[in-house]
């Protein structure tokens, strides 16, 4: 026998545990339905496997585990997966979160399974492997995934192995049960996990308050030749805490901040070891497991093995509760558990315990009376804190302070609260620090990656910036280059004959310059005639020389632009300039050739045969600008942009509504006049958006009447499918019976496919 | 006479030397930039949201630190405020309802049916938590998205909700238990009227 140690502080609550050891285990009824929630332990939540209506087996995987801290789940029974959705879990906050639910078909039938055999025979990492595939979760109440702990002799030297079979908790009797009856089990699985972490020595830690689990046990290690102590502890509250538990068999305290394998121990609870024989050696799952129903408002306390997923109702019903005189229910023990309302809530891998108390047995906490600082919760603190140095940091606030004085060492046991002769509720207080310390830590996390991302972004937008004006400083210095090349170019070669292919612009610019010529030469000789000059004769010659330089240049300038126009818009454009200059030159002509016969010059001939050249030339533009005009028509219509249309018009909308809305929110008259001037204006372009848009729509219309549908209908049509798609959706989702499920899938299944035909009909139109 | 002579000299060498270990150590250890705005900066919640009146947190945080006031806050609300008072050893103010009022964490939400492409929430994301491109429905990154709602005013169509942050069991915070109640009922008014008095 190794010798006992002490730690500091405990309690002696009253045991109240008699009461459900009279009775052997005996099993749960398998109810109808069975609800799983995803997140039955420490870690990730698991992924669900199946969908809504698949049909699963007993021990069958149905959700995996999504990160290396998590969990497998299987399903308890054989059944059909009825819903995956939100549903209240076993949690203090009483919040849902995602679960499966899964219809028992009352067969029962197990998925084909079978142990390992010789598990000696494998690798370790095998046998961890399929621990993990098991599901398994610490069921002492914390829920640490089991094949995490089992991977620590990786990385640590484990001597020792403590099996907690100290269950301190009062009420509580599962564990004492499993050893009385299936010790054998409890040593299996001893003999599995100490094959994994070849520990030097292994210890079992029993409060003396279980007389008969420790027979049990000694009578099943005579047949082992593992090196295992049983170490009988006194009861006293919290020794089964895990901390506690080392510090009682060891000696050793556990650091601060640390893992008991750091120091070499790893810890593991009884249930814990059952679960992993049953898995090891027969291939089944945790999907059941040993629960205390007890309390004074059940008939006949006893300990059940109920499968995962059994809604504590059943449980209840099943110890012959009196729902008279339940007044409250409590999930775990009465130190550490938590105070469910809905007994529709499931049992899950760390459940260990149901109390269905009265009135009576669990009185409302009386009030709370000032703190006396008398230090009885320092005595009682089991984790050797300053209990009420803590209280006043979390009451005010004072977060940082408490996290000095090590609140995140505090095992929330209870044992502080249950001394304390003011009824201070401080458990609650420590709870409330920790989770606010957590929100800050995880909002400090946030806030430090948004920090990350918007200096990023600062970066990037800078350097887009920079980048932009050295590409235009770039181009400046180009172009200031190529100017000054230019006009030395120009300076050099000034009398440079015109480049082969001039383009449209400097031919323009020619053209210009050669019908201004024209012009003046047209002008001096006018004003010579005029004076019957005698150098007429000269100037009549510079004048033809003009006139048909500038026919040259024109020439040049409409080959050019005929060629090089490109867009159907823009030769048409240009055509009508060119009619429209045709038509002015013409007018001139006329005015001139009118001055001419006024004054009875000898030019006239002249004029009037360039007058009618000049009319011809208009007549030509104007037909050519007609032609172009009359073979874009027909396209011009259909190109509206019935899309942006309807954008404009939702944008002119929103505009209203936000003006509108400023209008409601102005005090000032004056402004208030002011908004509904803007209003008056917005709602003037918004009718006219609205205008153009229905213009728009109605040349859809039209043609679509022509091709024999009737658009507006066809809309309609689409769009009371559409709504008959949803509404079957949502009444689907209310549906009870499968009759109706199924009526109304087909009813959907039709909707959808007539709703996707006339979409498709309208798209063709739109 | 040499007694002084020698003490004046002594000291003078002592302030040479002092002086150029001082200038040293002003010029070794120089500070770069001001330590208190990273301080103020850590703070801040960084939404970058700008309601108070400056682009971003970290302007605001220099602006704190050259005096301004640390009730502007509103997406980190009292309990910014209570940490700048102490680090800044300031008073506690309450929240300036000028700039805003504390709303619960939320995040974006864009109807995508409703979206049109424009990009302009694009450009006022501060932290690229919406991915999309010009004439391509948009969406926000949920985990990047910290809830300033800088992208709901220049959505043209409207199609942005910013949709309150719901608890999950592992957000959950644990309430704040009830303050005892006063037993004594004649405790209750003593000091109101103590103080009313004054």
């Amino acid at each position: 026998m190794s010798k006992v140690f002490a730690f500091h502080g405990g309690i002696h609550p009253p045991e109240n545990k008699k009461q459900s050891t009279r009775a052997p285990i005996s099993k749960a009824p398998v109810p109808d339905k069975l609800v799983l929630p995803m997140q039955q332990h420490i870690g990730g939540p698991s992924l669900p496997l199946v969908k809504v209506g698949d049909t699963v087996l007993k021990g069958q995987m149905i959700a995996e585990p999504i990160s290396r801290i998590s969990a497998s789940i299987h399903a308890p029974t054989s059944g059909k997966v009825v819903d995956i959705a939100e549903y209240p879990i076993p949690h203090a906050s009483g919040l849902s979160a995602e679960c499966i639910v899964i219809e028992a078909d009352g067969e029962d039938r197990w998925i084909e399974h079978q142990g390992l055999g010789d598990y000696k025979q494998l690798k370790r990492t095998d046998l961890i492997e399929h621990i993990r595939a098991s599901g398994i979760a610490g069921m002492g109440g914390a829920g640490f995934p089991t094949d995490v702990k089992l991977h620590l002799s990786e990385d640590h030297i484990v001597n020792t192995l403590i099996i907690n079979a100290a269950e301190c908790e009062p009420y509580i009797t599962a564990d004492d049960m499993l050893m009385r009856e299936r010790a054998h089990e409890v040593l299996g699985g001893i003999e599995i996990i100490a094959h994994i972490l070849r520990p030097s020595h292994v210890l079992i830690g029993i409060e003396d308050n279980k007389p008969n689990a420790i027979h049990a046990l000694e009578a099943v290690l005579k047949h082992t030749d593992l090196n295992i102590d049983i170490v009988v502890v006194p009861t006293k509250y919290p020794s089964g805490g895990e901390r506690q538990l080392i510090k009682l068999l060891t000696d050793i305290e556990v650091p601060s901040g640390r893992i008991p394998a750091d120091i070499g121990i790893v810890c593991q609870n009884v249930g814990t070891t059952a679960a992993i024989y049953r898995a090891v050696h027969f291939g089944e799952p945790l999907i059941s497991r040993i629960v205390t129903v007890t309390g004074d408002a059940v008939r006949h306390p006893k300990n059940l093995e109920a499968l995962i997923g059994t809604p504590f109702s059943t449980l209840l019903e099943a110890c012959d509760v009196r729902p008279e005189a339940l007044s409250k229910l409590v999930m775990g023990g009465p130190m550490m558990g938590v105070t469910v309302e809905n007994d529709q809530i499931p049992l899950i891998k760390t459940t260990n315990c149901l109390i269905a108390a009265t009135e009576h047995e669990m009185p409302a906490a009386p009030p709370t009376q000032a703190c006396i600082r008398c230090g009885m919760c320092e005595q009682a603190c089991p984790a050797e804190l300053l209990p009420q140095q803590l209280y006043w940091f979390a009451k005010g606030r004072e977060f940082e302070k408490a996290k000095h004085h090590n609140l995140f060492d505090c095992i929330e046991c209870g044992a502080c609260a249950y001394v304390c002769p003011s009824s201070i509720p401080l458990v609650q207080y420590y709870r409330f620090a920790k989770s606010e310390i957590r929100t800050e830590e995880r909002d400090q996390q946030k806030a430090d990656h948004a920090r990350q991302r918007f200096e990023a972004r600062q970066a990037r937008l800078e350097q887009e910036a920079a980048e932009k004006e050295a590409r235009r400083k770039a181009r400046a210095a180009e172009a200031a280059k190529a100017q000054s090349q230019k006009t030395a170019v120009q300076s050099s070669e000034a009398a440079a004959p015109e480049t082969a292919a001039p383009d449209a612009k400097q031919l323009k610019t020619a053209a210009a310059v050669a019908r201004t010529k024209l012009k003046k030469a047209q002008k001096a000789y006018d004003e010579a005639a005029a004076l019957n000059a005698d150098n007429l004769a000269e100037l009549e010659a510079a004048l033809n020389e003009a006139r048909s330089k500038a026919d040259e240049a024109e020439k040049a300038l409409a080959s050019s632009a005929s060629s090089g126009s490109e867009g159907g818009d823009d030769q048409s454009k240009q055509l009508k300039i060119a009619a429209a200059v045709a038509r002015t030159k013409l007018k001139k002509a006329q005015d001139a050739l009118k001055n001419a016969e006024d004054k009875g010059l000898d030019g006239v001939d002249k004029l009037r045969a360039t007058v009618a050249t000049l009319e011809q030339k208009a007549n030509e533009a104007q037909q050519a600008y007609e032609k172009a005009e009359a073979s874009g028509t027909d396209k011009a219509p259909v190109e509206v942009d019935i899309k942006a249309l309807k954008q404009q018009v939702s944008i002119m909308r929103t505009k209203l509504k936000k003006a509108e809305s400023a209008i409601d929110n102005c005090e000032d008259e004056a402004d208030k006049t002011r908004l509904g001037q803007e209003v008056e204006e917005l709602k003037k372009r918004f009718e006219q958006a609205t205008a153009q848009f229905d213009k728009a729509e109605q040349v859809l219309v039209e043609r679509a009447a022509q091709a024999g549908i009737d658009l507006k209908q066809l809309r309609i049509d689409a769009a009371m499918a559409r709504a008959a798609v949803t509404k079957g959706e949502r009444s689907l989702s209310k549906a009870e019976s499968d009759e109706e499920r199924s009526q109304i899938e087909q009813d959907l299944v039709a909707a959808r496919s007539k709703a996707e035909a006339l979409n498709q009909t309208l798209s063709q139109y739109e | 006479m040499s007694t002084v002579l020698t003490a004046i000299i002594v000291l003078f060498l002592l302030a040479a030397v002092f002086g150029i270990v001082l200038g040293y150590a002003s010029v070794r250890f120089k500070v770069e930039g001001n330590p208190i705005v990273d301080q103020i900066d850590a703070i801040l919640p960084q939404t970058q949201c700008g309601q108070c009146g400056y682009p971003g947190c970290r302007p605001y945080a220099e602006a704190i630190a050259g005096g301004d006031a640390i009730n502007k806050c509103p997406p980190g609300g009292q309990s910014t405020i209570d940490a700048l008072a102490d680090l800044l050893d300031v008073e506690a103010v309450p929240l300036d309802a000028e700039h805003g009022e504390e709303k619960p964490r939320s995040v974006a939400y864009i109807r995508e049916d409703e979206c049109i492409g424009c990009t302009k929430c694009i450009q006022a994301c501060p932290v690229d938590a919406i991915l999309g491109a010009a004439k391509q429905m948009h969406t926000v990154i949920t985990s990047e998205c910290t809830g300033c709602d800088l992208c709901v005013e220049p959505c043209p169509v409207d199609c942005i909700d910013m949709i309150p942050i719901e608890t999950t069991p592992n957000t959950w915070k644990w309430p704040e238990p009830p303050s005892p109640m006063q037993l004594i009922a004649t405790d209750r008014g003593r000091g109101l009227s103590a103080s009313e008095a004054h």
